[in-house]
């Protein structure tokens, strides 16, 4: 996790989590009531009871014959579990309710799609030009409601915010949506929480809040193509992307790069992590993560690449640049 | 063939109920078509319940530790943030085969291994219905449990989780033969525990000691019928859906492909509608034990009969009303999930009456600390909280946040180790005596469940708190700065007690198997029938079987008020009993011991691993199973003329 980094569903920045705190702090108290109320009465019962031994006589008396007090006492218990049941059962309805009124309008809306394993996202927009896509993370204005629209690319996936919002499952054929706010600026750690194959333990998302100026600045260079190249190096890099096997998965808006079976690498450079949150996002782990993401990330769809080391620290270099 | 109720001599004195199995066992030397023959043959071929039912418990403990286990082996690699011990490939296979071991090839298993020992012993039966099915069925859950092993130890064994998601465990994601044997182990399980539902069922409808109406019958008979009758509703859901899965990767059915018209959901419809009452097939018998405890070690009958029957049949009913509570996260409508949380909540009311029942009875009892009552007291600290989670769980905007973390961890494993476990250890040490005719020694006993309890609570309720911290299930490591490292270590140290604890129950077993303090008839000076013959029961259980009078027939004046006459040793001979009332009704000789439940447990087994490989192994696999079963079948002329000639005598 980064500095300053969130991830809990105890500190909720945002309404819908701040809803389901609540909820949480409701269980809780009527929960630990009705423990110590129970297990009170159980170590009462075993400090009054008289003790025996195997060969004490049976107590048979009671057959045949009401026992009143006892019966009044059972029947009491069950009503007040009854009782405590259904404020619990109001109490979750309302929260539900409560999570479904989140106000819409002038939502950001995006497409998240889940694949083995990582996130793709496209922001979309009324203009068409405006639509871009990233990946593994999010930039989210504070402030705004976002609606994400759920979709799976191969097996189910679930999108997972803790300080945000609750779930929602990515399932392969159909489409789910999920609305939420961020209330206060920072870097909220997201995972996938549906079992998802080898590497489901290394699907982050990060979802990043900011000022609605800054949202608005970072999705302005997201939508720009990649800078060309200046430095012979960065040069150099590029040929190397476009002329080895990256290019076959990877897009880079302003090239002739366009794959789709992997991340989106336009603007790479300005991501705080590689490999879906695996590790952080600098010179070193980039060249190591390309020359054997394997080993890392055991069973990603990403293959061993064994360029020459002048090569590869050229397509760092040039991967360096797509700020 | 009569019933003698006249026997006022067989009334027990007070606090004399052993006196009644002394009475009754001189009669019993001979057992004619109940014993079986000596030496391997014998034993192979046996069909009397306490033997497969001891083997049953056995295999069912043996599989509980192996899968304790891969646990062990899981919380090693959790120990530590970015552990690399065991990478993802071996650790989604462990996960996978620790749950689907647990509840597939122990927790049920178990559970119905428990009511073929015990309930025939319970309703005073001589033998369970259809003892040769049972015997078939044993071999069939043997087979099975070893096929999902072998699977492991060979690296090919499944690893979609215990729950086998499409299109994850489907034919494009799943790669390999995987999730077939999974899918196959659904197969044996499912065979086996139909099986056995069917004799339970049967036994406790027809073959019940005359005079044990349906509300004299002992708790853990009702909870063990109960439940037989939610495995004959559930499983065929689980059948259905892991034969259509073998389909999709077999021959290529589309049932689950999205992408050809199937859904992916309907996976979890289907599965859930099986999986969620699969917990309460494990929850109710353990429920059962504790009902069958607490009144003997309280020292009086069970405050609330009723009430607990009614609460079982409703908890019944009601499992079959929650399944969309593991699909919240799904986009199932929403207005449909509340229904589902109102029914999860509800169905905690049943079990609260029964705690209540319960405290009532030890409060107003006179109390004898032993092993299997302190389990019961762990019983009632671990699950209460345990369902307390359930009801965090229930409310769709918390499950939302907790659903797949390790908060649902620890709360499955409050409820099934509390929920069952514990009981369920309570009862080994409960009837120890009567499968064993020795007693378990009492302090390693207090140490078993003191290092259990303490080394329990120690690595599941972390688990409670990684989970609110945003831990998923079913990841193989972290990374150190989710500051998830300290508690894992934690859970990890107290599963080592756990381990240490479950030790000293298999040294505890082993001891006093040898060496134990001889037991006698009813040790307890228990309440039910099982306590009215020798300790371990002869074959054929009761010489003569018994008439009762009673719901505590050992404990009330004419509780057992009389036996039955009249019925022949050899061929094996029982009476059956009417549903209602047990009025008696009519003689049945029972099957003898042989070998073709084996053989065509062999048979049967061969066809389902071979259908792993090739659809073609249905075709001819069936072959070999038709012909074992039709020499099982095949009426042997000895036994024919015996019949025969005890008909023309009677």
């Amino acid at each position: 996790m980064d500095e300053g980094s969130a991830l809990s569903a105890l500190v909720p920045a945002g309404p819908q989590a701040a809803h389901i705190h609540t909820l949480w702090l409701v269980m809780l108290a009527v929960c630990a009531l009705v423990f110590a109320a129970i297990l009170g009465a159980l170590a009462i019962a075993m400090r009054r009871a008289p003790c025996g031994d195997e060969t004490s006589e049976p107590d048979t008396s009671m057959i045949g014959n009401d026992e009143p007090a006892v019966r009044r006492a059972v029947t009491f218990g069950i009503a007040a579990s009854a009782a405590l049941l259904i404020t619990l059962l109001v109490t979750s309805i309302v929260i539900e309710r409560a999570l479904a009124q989140l106000p819409l309008r002038d939502a950001l809306h995006i497409r998240l799609t889940g694949h083995q394993w990582w996130w793709e996202a496209t922001y979309d927009d009324a203009k068409a030009a405006n639509v871009f896509t990233t990946a593994n993370e999010l930039h989210i204005p504070v402030g705004r409601p976002i609606v994400l629209t759920l979709e799976a690319e191969d097996v189910i996936h679930s999108f997972w915010v803790p300080n945000l919002h609750g779930k929602k499952d990515l399932v392969p054929g159909r489409t789910a949506t999920i609305a939420f706010r961020a209330d206060a600026a920072g870097t909220f750690r997201g995972q996938c929480a549906e079992f998802c194959g080898y590497q489901h333990a290394n699907m982050a998302l990060m979802v990043i809040a900011e000022p609605p100026e800054r949202y608005e600045r970072w999705a302005a260079a997201a939508r720009t193509s990649a800078p060309q190249p200046l430095e012979p190096l960065a040069q150099r890099g590029q040929q190397v992307f476009l002329q080895s096997t990256c290019a076959m998965c990877h897009t880079i808006v302003g090239t002739p790069a366009n794959g789709r079976r992997a991340p989106d690498l336009t603007h790479v450079a300005s991501r705080l992590r590689i490999g879906a949150g695996t590790l952080h996002n600098d010179p070193v782990t980039l060249s190591a993560w390309i020359a054997d993401p394997q080993r890392i990330k055991p069973g990603v769809h990403m293959p061993a690449h064994a360029l020459p080391s002048a090569d590869l620290q050229a397509l760092v270099a040039y991967l360096g640049t797509l700020k | 063939m009569t019933v003698d109720t006249t026997a006022g001599a067989l009334a027990p004195e007070p606090g004399g109920e052993a006196s009644v199995a002394e009475l009754l066992t001189p009669h019993a030397r001979r057992f004619g078509g109940w014993a079986d023959a000596p030496g391997v043959l014998g034993w192979i071929s046996t069909i009397d319940h306490k033997r497969v039912g001891r083997r049953f418990i056995g295999t069912a403990f043996g599989f509980f530790v192996a899968g304790g286990v891969l646990a062990g082996l899981m919380r090693l690699q959790l120990s530590r943030p970015d552990s690399s011990l065991i990478g993802p490939d071996l650790y989604n296979q462990l996960f996978t085969v620790h749950g689907t071991s647990m509840m597939f090839v122990f927790a049920v298993p178990m559970m119905q291994a428990m009511a073929v020992y015990f309930v025939p012993l319970m309703v005073g039966a001589r033998n369970i219905a259809f003892p040769r099915l049972i015997a078939y069925a044993y071999w069939v859950y043997l087979f099975g449990g070893l096929m999902l092993y072998s699977a492991l130890v060979l690296n090919i064994g499944p690893d979609a989780g215990w729950f086998s998601y499409t299109p994850l465990a489907g034919p494009q994601y799943g790669v390999g033969k995987r999730s077939d044997f999974w899918a196959q182990l659904i197969t044996f399980t499912e065979v086996s525990g139909l099986l056995v539902a069917v004799s339970v069922i049967t036994t406790v409808f027809k073959l019940r000691a005359p005079g044990m109406t349906l509300n004299r019958m002992p708790l853990f008979v009702w909870a063990l019928l109960v439940t037989s009758f939610m495995v004959v509703f559930a499983l065929p859901s689980v059948m259905m859906v892991s034969t259509s899965l073998i389909l999709d990767r077999l021959v290529g059915t589309h049932f689950f492909n999205p992408a050809e018209g199937g859904d992916a959901l309907l996976w979890q419809h289907l599965f859930w509608f099986f999986g969620h009452p699969e917990v309460y097939m494990i929850f109710l018998p353990g429920l059962g034990f504790v009902s069958m405890i607490v009144p003997t070690f309280a020292r009086r009958p069970v405050f609330g009969y009723v009430a607990i029957v009614l609460s079982l049949i409703a908890t019944a009913f009601l499992a079959f009303g929650l399944w969309v509570h593991h699909m919240f996260a799904t986009n199932v409508p929403e207005l449909g999930k509340s229904f589902f949380t109102a029914a999860s909540m509800v169905i905690a009311i049943p079990t609260a009456t029964q705690l209540f029942c319960w405290i009532a009875t030890l409060w107003t009892g006179r109390i004898v600390l032993r092993t299997p009552l302190l389990f019961v007291l762990g019983f009632f600290f671990i699950l209460v909280l345990g369902g307390l989670t359930g009801i965090m769980l229930a409310a769709v905007p918390l499950d939302l946040q907790l659903h797949d973390t390790f908060f649902v961890v620890a709360h499955l494993h409050y409820v099934l180790i509390g929920g069952a476990v514990f009981p369920l250890f309570g009862a080994f040490y409960y009837w120890f005596p009567k499968v064993t005719g020795r007693m378990l020694d009492e302090t390693l006993g207090r140490w078993n469940f003191w290092l259990f309890f303490v080394g329990f609570n120690v690595a599941f309720f972390p688990m409670h708190i990684l989970g609110l911290q945003g831990m998923p299930r079913r990841v193989y490591t972290y990374a150190a700065d989710t500051g998830w490292g300290p508690l894992n270590l934690v859970a990890s140290l107290g599963a080592v007690v756990v381990v240490a604890s479950v030790l000293v129950f298999v040294v505890n077993v082993a001891r006093s198997c040898r060496m134990g303090v001889h037991a006698g008839a009813n040790p307890w000076h228990a309440s039910t029938l099982e306590w009215a013959t020798d300790s371990p029961p002869p074959p054929g259980n009761f010489h003569p079987p018994l008439a009762v009078a009673r719901r505590e027939p050992l404990w009330e004046r004419a509780g057992v008020s009389g036996f039955v006459e009249g019925l022949a040793n050899d061929p094996p001979e029982a009476l059956v009993t009417t549903l209602l009332d047990a009025l008696p009704h009519h003689r049945l000789a029972f099957p003898t011991p042989t070998i073709w439940p084996l053989l065509a447990a062999i048979a049967t087994s061969v066809l389902f691993i071979s259908s792993i490989f090739t659809p073609w192994a249905v075709v001819w696999g069936s072959i070999p199973v038709a012909i074992t079963l039709i020499a099982w079948f095949w009426p042997s002329r000895s036994e024919t003329r015996k019949h025969v000639r005890l008909e023309r005598v009677s």
